[in-house]
C-alpha cells in the first residue's frame, strides 16, 4: 500500500506512523451494527440484506459500481433518507446498541452525533465564520464562538489559509477549500461519526490528497465512513473496506448488495469473492 | 451496364452543394409575422403611453397631488385623497397578504406532501384563485367583509379584499423563490443537526428573500391598479379628505380615474390622464425596484 | 454554561441517548401557523361561495331559473324589471371572441418568436414589454379604448355606419392586447418545456426553423398552448373595467360589434356603483350574475390547470 504524496498537504500536525496506527485500530470495538438492512424507494428495493459492523475511530470505505446502493446505505447512518418521502428502511442499524430507527429516536439528535459531508462542496452562501458557527449555534452552543471557530479550523488544517478572510464569503474559496470547510463545519458540531459521500469526486488530485490527509488525521478522534468510487482512495486511507455490487433483475432494476467486507489490505490483496477481484482489478465496473 | 468502376480518368463528380439557395420566402414571411406580433404590442404600448402623457400634459402640475377632487370646477380639482387612499390601502394590503402568502408558500414547499389529497386541493385552489375575476373578489368583499363582518366601506375592507385578491400571486412567486434554493443547502443544514424550521429560517428564507420581495412587489402593483372590486365596495363615493385610519372611508387612484373618465366635460379627460400618469409613475417605481432587487441579489449557485 | 466548548449531551451508549434532548414546541407551533396561512386560500374560496350562494338562492326563489337563463331582455334595475341574462352573456361572449381574434395569433406569434427565434438580447428587450403590458391597470386600457381607439375608428371608418361611442369592437380589441402577455408567457413556458432532443432530431433531418416550430414544437406544446388560450378566455370573461368604460352599460342582445353593450362584469360593476338597497331584488341580482360568472371562469380555469398538468407530466 502506498502513502499518497503529501508534499502539498496543509497543517503541520504530527502523524502517527502508518503501520502501527492501522494495526492498533483493527481491534476497535463496533460503533454501528448493521443486520439485514434493506432500503426501498417506493416499491423499488435499492439495497438488499446488508450486514456489517463498523469499528470505532476507523476509516471504513464503501466501494462499488454506481447504482450499487453504497450511498443509500451511508444515508441510513444519519437518517438522511428520512428526507426522501418514499424511502423505507428495514432491518437493524444499531448505533452504540441503540436502534437508530427506534420509535423514540430523534433524527436531529442523531445528526448532531453523526455528521455528513456531501459529494459536491455545499458551503452556505455566508461567510467562512458563519459556516463554521452555524452548526454549534443551531445546537444551542453558549460558549465563545470566536474560539470555537479558530479551534475547529485549526483542527481541520484550514486555519492558516483562511484566518485573514473569515468574514468573506465561503463561496469565494476554491473547490478543495470549500470541501475542507464543509468537513470543518461538520466537526464543529463535535460529532462522533463523520459520513462522507464521495467527498473528492469533484476535486482535483491535489485537493483530493489534502482531504485524504485530513481524513487520516481526523480518524484519531472520529469514526469515518467514506463512500468512494476511487479504489485507490479506499486503499490509501481506509482500514476496512466494504465492496457493494448491483444485481440486475429481469425487469432491469438494480438491487444493491454487500458482497464482501473485510480489512482493506485483505480486500485489495486477497479478496475472497470473485466479483471483488474483478472489480478491483478493473475488469468490471 | 455493369457496376461502374471508378478509374483515375473517370469524370469527377460535381462537388456536393452545401451552400443553400438562401432562406425561402415563406420562412422569411413566417419570421416577419412572428416579429410583427411582438411589434404590435410594442407599438400599442408606445401609443398608449404617448397618448396619456400628451393628454395629461396641460394638467400635469402640483394641482394633481395638492388639491382634492372637485365636481364643479375641474381646473381646481386634484387627486390628493386618491393618492393618499392608494398608499393607505396598499400599505395594509401588504401587511395582510405578504406574511400570509409567504407562510403558505413555506408550508407548500417545505412541509406539504404533494401526494396527499388535501395538499392537492390547496394547490388547485390557489391556481384557480389566481384566475378568478377580480370583480368576484369584490362580491366577496361586499358580501362577507363589508356586510357580513360589518367592516363597512373602509380602508380595512378594501385592503382585506385586495390582499385576498393578490394572495395567490404572492404564494406562487414565493414558492418559486423557495424552490430556487438548492436542495444541497437544506441537506447541509439538516446534516449539522439543525431542525427543519432552523433550516428554513436561517438558510432557505435568507436565500429566497430577494425572489420573494420581487414577486411581492409585483403582486402589490397588481393591487394598486385594481378598480373593479373596489367599485363594489363603494369606493366610488365622492371623497374629498385623506384617510385617517383603517376605519376611514377612502378612494383610490384607479377609482378616481374611472370617475373622471365617466364625466362628460372635456377638462376631466386631461384630469384623468394626469391621474393615470401619477398611477403609472408609482407602478414604474415599484417595478424598477423589483427589477433592481432581482439583479442586485441574483444568486449564482 | 460552565463547560463552554462541549454542549451538555448524554454520553453515547447510555440507554435512550438518541431521544430528543429538549422538547421542541416551537417547531410544532410554527407548523400550525404555516398550515393556518395555507388555509386562508381555502377559506377565500369558501368565502366566495358563501357570499354567492344565499343571495343567489333568494334570487332564484323570486325569478325562475328558466326565465333567467333564456330571457332576452335585461333590465334588472329598472321598473318593470326584466331578468333575461342572455344579453349580458351574449355581450361577454362577443367581446371575448373579439379579444381572442386579436390575442391568440399575436400571443402565439410572440411566444414562438421568443422561444424559437429570439436571441437572448432580443428577449431582454421584448420580455419587459410583455411584462409592462401585463402590468398596466385595466382602467388605463379602458380609458385608451374609449378616448383614443374609438375616436380613431370613428374618424377613419370606411363603411357606412361608424361605431357608436360605446362599442364592443374597441373594448374587445384593447382587451385582446391586454391578454397577449397571458397567452404568450404561458405558451412560451410550454414550448420551453419541449425537450431540446426533439428539436435537434428535426434539425438533423434537415428541417428549417419554421418547420421545427410549426411541426415539432407547436404540436408537442399543444396542451400547454390550449391551457394558455383557455386561461386567456377566463381573463377576458372576467375583465371588468375595460368593458365598463368602453363598451357601455346598455344591455343589448346583438352580434354587431359596432354597438354598445353591457357584459356580465359591467353589470355587476354598475349595480355596485348604483348603491342598490341591501336585500332588494337588484342587490340579489349582483350575486346571481356573479355566480354565473364564477362558474363560467371556474370551468375555464379547471380545464386550463388540467392541461398544464398534462404537459408537465409528459416532460418533467
Amino acid at each position: 500500500m502506498t502513502t499518497p504524496d503529501t508534499s502539498g498537504a496543509a497543517g503541520g500536525g504530527t502523524r502517527t506512523p502508518q503501520v502501527s496506527y492501522r494495526q492498533a485500530r483493527s481491534l476497535a470495538e463496533a460503533v454501528f451494527e448493521v443486520g439485514g438492512l434493506s432500503v426501498f424507494y417506493g416499491d423499488h428495493e435499492a439495497v438488499r440484506d446488508v450486514n456489517m459492523s463498523i469499528g470505532d475511530r476507523q476509516i471504513t470505505a464503501m466501494i462499488g459500481p454506481s447504482g450499487c446502493g453504497k450511498s443509500t446505505v451511508l444515508r441510513c447512518f444519519n437518517r438522511m433518507n428520512d428526507l426522501v418521502p418514499t424511502a423505507r428502511v428495514h432491518g437493524k442499524i444499531h448505533y452504540h446498541n441503540e436502534d437508530l430507527y427506534g420509535r423514540e429516536v430523534d433524527p436531529i439528535e442523531v445528526r448532531r452525533r453523526i455528521g455528513m459531508v456531501f459529494q459536491k462542496p455545499n458551503p452556505f452562501p455566508k461567510s467562512i465564520y458563519d459556516n463554521i458557527a452555524y452548526g454549534p449555534r443551531v445546537g444551542g452552543f453558549k460558549g465563545n464562538v470566536d474560539d470555537l471557530v479558530e479551534e475547529t479550523l485549526t483542527h481541520a488544517a484550514l486555519w492558516e489559509e483562511v484566518k485573514d478572510k473569515l468574514k468573506t464569503s465561503a463561496l469565494a474559496l476554491s473547490g478543495g477549500q470549500q470541501q475542507r470547510l464543509c468537513i470543518a463545519r461538520t466537526i464543529a458540531v463535535k460529532p462522533e461519526v463523520i459520513l462522507m459521500d464521495e467527498p473528492c469526486s469533484s476535486l482535483d488530485p491535489i485537493a483530493t490528497a489534502k482531504i485524504e490527509d485530513l481524513m487520516e488525521k481526523l480518524a484519531e478522534e472520529f469514526t469515518i465512513i467514506v463512500v468512494t468510487h476511487n479504489m485507490q482512495q479506499a486503499a490509501r486511507v481506509s482500514h476496512r473496506t466494504a465492496f457493494f455490487t448491483a444485481d440486475v433483475d429481469d425487469k432491469g432494476e438494480r438491487h444493491g448488495r454487500l458482497v464482501e467486507y473485510d480489512e482493506t489490505a485483505r480486500i485489495f490483496s486477497n479478496p475472497s469473492d470473485r466479483r471483488t477481484e474483478d472489480y478491483i482489478s478493473g475488469r468490471f465496473g | 451496364m455493369g457496376a461502374p468502376v471508378v478509374t483515375q480518368d473517370a469524370p469527377a463528380l460535381p462537388p456536393p452543394r452545401l451552400k443553400g439557395r438562401g432562406t425561402p420566402l415563406r420562412e422569411r414571411f413566417f419570421r416577419l409575422g412572428l416579429w410583427a406580433s411582438l411589434a404590435v404590442g410594442v407599438v400599442f404600448l408606445a401609443g398608449l403611453l404617448l397618448y396619456v402623457v400628451v393628454e395629461a400634459w396641460p394638467r400635469l402640475d402640483s394641482r394633481i397631488w395638492s388639491n382634492f377632487p372637485d365636481i364643479i370646477d375641474p381646473t381646481n380639482a386634484g387627486a390628493q385623497s386618491a393618492i393618499m387612499g392608494t398608499l393607505w390601502v396598499i400599505a395594509f394590503t401588504a401587511v395582510y397578504c405578504l406574511p400570509t402568502g409567504i407562510l403558505a408558500a413555506i408550508y407548500l414547499e417545505e412541509y406539504a406532501d404533494p401526494d396527499r389529497w388535501w395538499n392537492k386541493v390547496i394547490e388547485i385552489n390557489i391556481q384557480n384563485l389566481a384566475a378568478v375575476p377580480s370583480i368576484v373578489y369584490g362580491i366577496l368583499g361586499l358580501g362577507v367583509i363589508s356586510r357580513g363582518l360589518g367592516f363597512g366601506q373602509t380602508v380595512l375592507t378594501a385592503s382585506l379584499t385586495l390582499s385576498l385578491l393578490v394572495l395567490p400571486i404572492v404564494i406562487i412567486a414565493s414558492r418559486e423563490a423557495i424552490r430556487a434554493v438548492p436542495q444541497s443547502i437544506r441537506q447541509a443544514s439538516l446534516a449539522l443537526g439543525a431542525t427543519q424550521w432552523q433550516t428554513i429560517w436561517r438558510q432557505v428564507l435568507p436565500a429566497a428573500v430577494p425572489g420573494m420581495a420581487t414577486g411581492s412587489i409585483l403582486a402589490l402593483s397588481r393591487a394598486i391598479g385594481e378598480a373593479a372590486p373596489l367599485l363594489l365596495l363603494g369606493g366610488l363615493t365622492f371623497i374629498t379628505f385623506n384617510p385617517t385610519g383603517i376605519q376611514s372611508e377612502f378612494t383610490v387612484l384607479p377609482i378616481q380615474i374611472f370617475n373622471w373618465i365617466s364625466q362628460s366635460r372635456a377638462e376631466f379627460v386631461a384630469l384623468a390622464s394626469a391621474a393615470i400618469v401619477i398611477l403609472l409613475v408609482i407602478l414604474l417605481a415599484m417595478n424598477s425596484l423589483a427589477i433592481w432587487l432581482r439583479n442586485r441579489y441574483a444568486r449564482r449557485w | 454554561m460552565s463547560v463552554p466548548q462541549q454542549r451538555q449531551r448524554t454520553a453515547s451508549g447510555t440507554p435512550g441517548f438518541l431521544k430528543r434532548s429538549q422538547p421542541r414546541y416551537g417547531e410544532q407551533a410554527v407548523k400550525v401557523l404555516l398550515v393556518a396561512a395555507s388555509l386562508v386560500s381555502v377559506l377565500t374560496t369558501v368565502g366566495i361561495v358563501v357570499a354567492l350562494i344565499p343571495p343567489t338562492r333568494d334570487f332564484f326563489a323570486e325569478i325562475g331559473i328558466g326565465e333567467f337563463l333564456t330571457g332576452t331582455e335585461w333590465a334588472a334595475l329598472f321598473n318593470p324589471p326584466e331578468f333575461g341574462v342572455l344579453p349580458l352573456v351574449g355581450a361577454t361572449l362577443l367581446i371575448t371572441l373579439i379579444a381572442l381574434v386579436v390575442a391568440v395569433p399575436l400571443g402565439l406569434g410572440a411566444a414562438v418568436y421568443l422561444s424559437e427565434y429570439a436571441s437572448p438580447r432580443t428577449r431582454t428587450v421584448f420580455k419587459p414589454v410583455l411584462e409592462v403590458l401585463a402590468g398596466i391597470p385595466t382602467v388605463v386600457y379602458g380609458f385608451f379604448a374609449l378616448k383614443a381607439i374609438t375616436p380613431f375608428l370613428r374618424d377613419h371608418w370606411w363603411f357606412d355606419e361608424p361605431p357608436q361611442i360605446f362599442n364592443a369592437l374597441s373594448a374587445g380589441f384593447v382587451m385582446g392586447i391586454m391578454i397577449i402577455p397571458t397567452i404568450a408567457s404561458l405558451s412560451e413556458d410550454a414550448m420551453a418545456a419541449v425537450p431540446r432532443a426533439l428539436r435537434d432530431g428535426a434539425f438533423a433531418l434537415g428541417s428549417s426553423r419554421m418547420q421545427v416550430s410549426t411541426r415539432v414544437v407547436f404540436p408537442a406544446a399543444l396542451s400547454g398552448i390550449v391551457a394558455a388560450v383557455v386561461l386567456g378566455i377566463s381573463r377576458a370573461i372576467g375583465e371588468t373595467m375595460i368593458v365598463a368604460i368602453a363598451a357601455g352599460l346598455r344591455p343589448n342582445l346583438s352580434w354587431n360589434p359596432l354597438e354598445g353593450m353591457q357584459t356580465m362584469t359591467a353589470f355587476i360593476a354598475a349595480a355596485g356603483i348604483g348603491d342598490v338597497p341591501v336585500g332588494s331584488i337588484g342587490y340579489k341580482t349582483i350575486f346571481a350574475v356573479g355566480s354565473l360568472l364564477f362558474v363560467l371562469t371556474l370551468v375555464m380555469n379547471l380545464i386550463s390547470i388540467r392541461l398544464v398538468r398534462k404537459y408537465r407530466e409528459v416532460y418533467e
